[in-house]
């Protein structure tokens, strides 16, 4: 697990930003890593896919509610008991983008990033961490995770600005004591 | 290392031990109440939708950790697992002062008069243990009423003409109606069914001291932050206290009930707080841990005359595991349903508990409690997708417009759906721990489509412009209505507890749980597990006389 020096939230989020938005051009060796159990490149990744689990359209998707954030957290949270599922599902998935189509998952364009997705979901993707891992049964983790993440309490680091509720017409924040 | 001597030790402070001990401790008798949960407050984990006692995706609220626990569940396939209390396979229900009353949903129905004597009514069922409770309603009638006005019930069943007799009314009114409990209450009219207001434990009025119901959608599994939802925690505990004859003990393990070579219950063995092994001393024990760790704690106190566990000369200890067959349906509709006014399961139906041609028994029916986003993102109709922009789309276009009826399906019970001790998993404390088996009896399987069938009516009568069946599944069935492992009876041969929850030739231990229920009705059981913690504790409370039972 890796450390990382405590940034002020603002930071965090900003060098998050503009780490994702450079993709691959950085390097890891000497990046201090901004998340808590995600490398940069996993984190990427994490992001990447839930964004097609939960994509952006009228409404803000995965990346904009902070889905990413959510699963790093409870990963050296309540749900660190999935660190290694994760540090090898993800690697899988990259296995079956750099099988299926020639590149990491993050530069696929996303109607392959979908299809990738789908062969997980369906137990028939390539990969060498396949054959020790079910791959649906990562993805049905990142699934749940990525619906835990987006329409869950904004406390556990995810659904940023309470976005799915008001998508789902709720009022946010809750009213406390309310009485009708 | 002996502690000073009580009268009576109740392990357990649930729905039965909370309201045993107080029964006991207002009538002079010294009492230790021992808890292996907390004191929650009701402001702990507010309104989290990811972390309570229903939606354990970030571990249970109220109990108990997963750190410490685990069982040893037998899948279908006779595969063996470990399990911890935040997964289903768990069967957990809570561990905190008041138990599952901390935070449960408070449904308060009585049961009804067949519910007692389902062998009598429906003959037997093949491969099922079903049996007569060898107490009738009417035993129990004088109880729900303590109870539906000690603890406090709200609610208004008189349109229901299927209710066993009752003498004395609802001590406070209903909730007015949702928009979709009006919309399903005219339905059911229309239909020729008799809909009513289900009775809940839970404050419409200032009573008790404390105020009403807020209307906000984090009820079922949540504590309540205006604590205007009723159980032993906020009652007749603090009572109990209040006598100065009863010692609440939190966070105190129990591991074994002592006895000694008359095969009299002489205490019980626990872990404190520091977990130090200590001995309570008491003339009679009250055991009252829920229907899986009851008869957990009863196999694990062996000794030379009890050398299979207390109880359990027949091997009728864990058996008969129950819980409720949850079958209903859902319905889409064109316009919102919705209008954010909780806590739901309001307008309900006990058309279809009894009476339905060919089958044994049923269930009641109502709608669901509110349901938060979070929950939403696992309803959809089947084959629907469970990711990507279309299911983003229907959680944004459905959330408001559907609405979810269903009901608890009374089960069948069987001989092999069962609660033993593991052989070699031991908990933090190096207790043995409940090893679960079986599966559902495929009667109460069919029953259950019956009353999902019914409910799909309900939802298509009122508008929907789309149904589908929620049913449930083969496995296992316990979890918060869990219930039937030590079962009353006349006949030592084919039960644990005699009908005042004595245990057979244990004249100082009672189970007082929902461990003794023969059947489980097709009803939330809560409030008929208080009425027997009073009729029992009435019972203890007749025959003690000078440390004895007479």
């Amino acid at each position: 697990m890796k450390k990382s020096k405590r940034l002020s939230r603002r930071k965090f989020i900003k060098l998050a930003v503009s780490v994702a938005a450079s993709g691959s051009a950085i390097s890891c060796a000497g990046t201090i890593s901004p998340w808590r159990f995600l490398s940069i490149e996993e984190a990427q990744t994490v992001e990447a896919i839930c964004g097609q689990i939960i994509p952006a359209d009228q409404d803000p998707g995965a990346t904009q509610a902070g889905v990413a954030n959510f699963i790093d957290r409870q990963l050296v949270g309540y749900l660190r008991r999935y660190q290694k599922a994760y540090r090898e599902g993800l690697a899988g998935v990259n296995h079956t983008g750099l099988a299926r189509f020639g590149k990491k998952f993050v530069d696929l364009p996303a109607p392959q990033q979908m299809e990738v997705l789908t062969a997980l979901d369906k137990n028939e993707a390539p990969g060498e961490i396949w054959k020790q891992r079910s791959a649906k049964e990562f993805f049905d983790l990142v699934v749940s995770h990525s619906m835990q993440g987006f329409y869950g309490d904004p406390r556990h680091g995810g659904n940023r600005d309470g976005v799915s509720w008001k998508m789902v017409g709720l009022s946010y924040p809750p009213i406390r004591g309310r009485l009708r | 290392m002996a502690l000073k001597h009580v009268n009576a030790v109740v392990i357990g402070a649930g729905a039965a031990g909370g309201i045993v001990a107080k029964e006991l401790a207002v009538a002079g008798l010294s009492v230790v109440l021992l808890e292996r949960g907390k004191w929650y407050s009701p402001f702990e984990c507010r309104k989290d939708d990811l972390r309570n006692q229903r939606v354990t995706a970030l571990g249970s609220a109220f109990g108990p950790d997963d750190e410490r626990y685990v069982r040893v569940f037998v899948d279908a396939k006779g595969q063996e697992h470990l399990v911890r209390p935040s997964e289903g396979n768990y069967h957990n229900n809570a561990a905190c002062v008041g138990g599952g009353t901390f935070s449960y949903g408070a449904l308060a129905w009585r049961f009804m008069e067949k519910d007692f004597r389902m062998r009598s009514t429906y003959g037997a069922v093949e491969g099922s243990t079903l049996e007569d409770w060898p107490i009738s309603y009417q035993d129990l009638e004088p109880y729900y009423e303590k109870a539906e006005w000690e603890i406090g019930v709200s609610g208004d069943d008189s349109k229901n003409i299927f209710r066993a007799p009752r003498k004395k009314p609802l001590p406070m009114p209903p909730l007015p109606p949702s928009r979709e409990h009006q919309l399903l209450k005219d339905t059911a009219e229309l239909l020729g069914l008799h809909p009513f207001d289900a009775p809940m434990l839970r404050n419409t009025i200032p009573y008790n001291g404390r105020g009403a119901c807020m209307r906000c959608r984090w009820c079922v599994g949540f504590a309540c932050e205006v604590d205007a939802k009723n159980g032993t925690h906020n009652t007749v505990i603090p009572k109990a206290l209040a006598t100065k004859n009863c010692e609440l003990r939190t966070e105190c393990v129990a591991k074994e009930i002592l006895t000694n070579a008359q095969g009299q219950v002489t205490g019980v063995a626990y872990f404190d707080t520091n977990d130090r092994l200590q001995e309570q001393p008491a003339d009679l024990v009250v055991v009252s841990c829920s229907a899986t760790e009851s008869p957990r704690l009863l196999l694990n106190s062996k000794s030379r005359l009890f050398p299979n566990g207390l109880g359990n000369r027949n091997d009728w200890v864990g058996r008969n595991l129950q819980g409720h067959a949850y079958a209903g349906a859902y319905g889409l509709f064109d316009y919102d349903v919705y209008d954010d006014l909780g806590p739901g399961a309001s307008v309900a139906v006990c058309d279809y508990n009894h009476g339905n041609p060919g089958l044994a028994g049923g269930g009641a029916l109502a709608n669901e409690f509110i349901r938060l986003p979070y929950n939403f993102t696992t309803i959809r109709p089947p084959g629907a997708p469970r990711w990507g922009a279309a299911h983003k789309e229907f959680m944004r276009k459905w959330f408001k417009r559907h609405i979810a009826v269903h009901g608890p399906v009374q089960e069948m019970p069987a001989f092999d759906s069962r609660v033993q001790v593991d052989p070699k998993v031991k908990d933090y404390w190096g207790i043995p721990v409940v090893r679960l088996s079986g599966l559902n009896h495929p009667h109460t399987l069919e029953v259950a489509k019956y009353v999902a069938l019914k409910a799909e009516t309900w939802l298509k009568e009122a508008g929907a412009i789309q149904t589908w069946l929620k049913m449930p599944g083969r496995g296992l069935s316990g979890n918060q209505h869990q219930a039937g492992t030590c079962r009353m009876g006349n006949d030592p041969k084919t039960s644990v507890v005699n009908k005042y929850c004595q245990v057979h030739d244990v004249d100082n231990l009672f189970v007082v749980d929902a461990s003794v229920h023969v059947t489980n009705g097709g009803f939330n059981p809560a409030l008929t597990i208080m009425a027997i913690a009073y009729y029992a504790s009435d019972h203890i409370l007749t025959t003690w006389k000078d440390r004895t039972f007479r």
